[in-house]
């Protein structure tokens, strides 16, 4: 009996899902689908936007991007205010990533209000919007430490996005088996040099995909301190529209230059996991 | 030998939290000794030898390693490490790092010598380890027993005069233990200072001056091997080796 159970081991076969399922499962069926639906999206705009007697005038666009005069190339806004955007998320980024890791030190750290205080900070921070930080930055910190408005758009974006990047740096710290600290404590090495020469290098692969989230966020949310007037990417774009009336042009052309940044951005930061993944 | 303690520990108690892990222990190891370790799991074998080099800290009790006392917070623990090598069950190198850079980190940021030195050292322990072919690999392309043989070699390069092995040979393959006991053996023949918790009983034959036998947290048995192995005074001893003999 027993072995008669064991000698075939084919069960009943797994049935197949109903047959309206699988055509809509196929490739080229759900390809045309979404096809459909984001070209019904486009057309759809395209005649509302003809509707309403838009004048889309393209053409125009390229100059803002960059133009030949008599002195040769040049850039146009966009690409200085992309220049701007870019200069304004690396310091900001820089200053997150400092405060960054001295909060998720003071959370793992031994002292008696270390963790208290990074805590309170991290509550702080994440529970304020951060359009009321930036004008908590700029209308009220601004006149009194003496901010102008460009020290007021990064500290707001670095604070910001400390909180975030303090918790990565804790999972990152955290990931690395707890033998690797005792390893170096055993050799004497102090919890500094421990850090320093076991712990962070190690926590770098585990670190760099939220890190780069954390980037493409910051360059997207830099976009807000155009509310201050800080001369940057959207801050530039709104200001050719005044000028031009070029509204959906223009938008579509600043959207498009953020996206194409940070997907160059999160393309080569997988460069980087490769060299930084280590077998365990 | 030498008959001055090079660690001498007196009425060691260690809580964790509620749990009692070491009672009452009292153990003195003179310089070149070479002591085994061995009792059931969860007897307080390795909490012994960890507060012997400060991973674990003590509730109470006094112990002073190679003339250092050692307690909680004390300012002299890192230069007990430098003193004090430890090779752990898991190997716990330094994955990031090759053979050599594992070997060379300790003597070149924590003892400040050179880089040519530390390299000289490193292949120096390395060809004692018997695989200085391997120095330029990561650990994550050697087996377990060469992985093993370079924690050794990682100790040894900070000169350590104290050596303490946590099980070295537990998370072995067995066809590699032999390569590590061997070089455990060789080192023993150095004169070195070592405590090995271990059930490698052949390994405790030939190298070992004491046996310790512990059990919930105390010392039950010290003795010299010969008298240890055929006539154990207490029973629970003689249990525990009809056990771990019987294969």
């Amino acid at each position: 009996m027993a072995a008669s159970e064991t000698a075939g081991l084919r069960g009943p076969p797994i049935p197949k899902p109903p047959v309206h399922q699988q055509v809509l499962n196929s490739v080229p069926v759900a390809v045309a689908i979404y096809a459909v639906v984001i070209g019904l999206i486009v057309y759809g705009s395209f005649v509302g936007a003809r509707n309403m007697g838009y004048n889309w005038q393209w053409y125009r666009v390229p100059q803002y991007l960059y133009s030949f005069t008599d002195d040769g190339f040049q850039w146009g806004e966009i690409s200085v205010g992309l220049v701007a955007t870019i200069r304004l998320s690396i310091l900001s980024f820089a200053l997150a990533t400092a405060l960054g890791l001295v909060v998720a030190l003071l959370r793992l750290s031994g002292l008696v209000v270390g963790p208290a205080v990074a805590v309170a900070y991290l509550e702080l921070i994440r529970n304020i919007p951060l359009l009321v930080l930036l004008y908590l930055f700029y209308y009220v910190l601004g006149p009194i430490f003496g901010l102008d408005r460009y020290v007021a758009s990064i500290l707001t974006l670095a604070v910001f996005h400390s909180a975030l990047i303090s918790e990565i740096f804790r999972a990152g710290i955290n990931a690395v088996a707890v033998g690797q600290w005792e390893a170096a404590k055993s050799i004497g090495m102090s919890t500094g040099q421990a850090y320093r020469y076991i712990i962070l290098p190690q926590s770098v692969r585990f670190m760099l995909p939220p890190m780069t989230g954390e980037m493409v966020h910051l360059i997207k949310s830099s976009a807000i301190v155009s509310v201050i007037a800080v001369a940057e990417l959207t801050t530039i774009g709104r200001n050719i529209i005044s000028d031009t009336y070029m509204s959906f042009e223009i938008w579509f052309t600043v959207a498009a230059v953020y996206m194409i940044v940070t997907l160059i951005l999160s393309v080569g930061v997988s460069f980087l996991e490769r060299k930084y993944t280590v077998d365990q | 030998m030498s008959s001055r303690p090079i660690i001498e520990a007196r009425n060691l108690d260690k809580f964790f939290g509620k749990f009692h892990a070491l009672k009452d222990v009292s153990i003195s190891v003179r310089q070149g000794e070479r002591v085994v370790v061995c009792g059931p799991s969860g007897s307080g074998k390795s909490t012994l030898i960890r507060c012997f080099n400060a991973l674990e800290s003590h509730s109470s009790g006094t112990l002073v390693v190679d003339g250092i006392e050692v307690f909680e917070g004390s300012k002299d623990v890192r230069r007990l490490r430098q003193e004090v090598g430890m090779v752990f069950q898991q190997f716990n190198l330094f994955p990031h790092l090759t053979v050599l850079e594992n070997l060379m980190i300790g003597p070149m940021k924590v003892r400040k010598v050179s880089r040519d030195q530390a390299e000289e050292t490193a292949r120096k322990y390395l060809d004692r380890v018997h695989i200085p072919e391997q120095a330029e690999k990561f650990p994550a392309q050697l087996s377990g027993g060469q992985q093993q043989r370079v924690a050794i070699a990682r100790s040894l390069c900070m000169e350590t005069r104290i050596m303490l092995f946590d099980e070295p040979t537990s998370a072995l393959d067995p066809e590699m233990i032999n390569e590590v006991l061997d070089v455990m053996v060789e080192l023993a023949e150095t004169g070195m200072t070592m405590v090995v918790v271990t059930h490698e009983m052949g390994f405790a034959r030939k190298v070992a001056d004491t046996m310790v036998f512990m059990e919930e947290g105390r010392i039950v048995e010290v003795a010299p091997p010969e008298q240890f192995f055929t006539a154990p005074s207490s029973d629970r001893c003689r249990m525990f080796l009809a056990q771990i003999l019987e294969h």
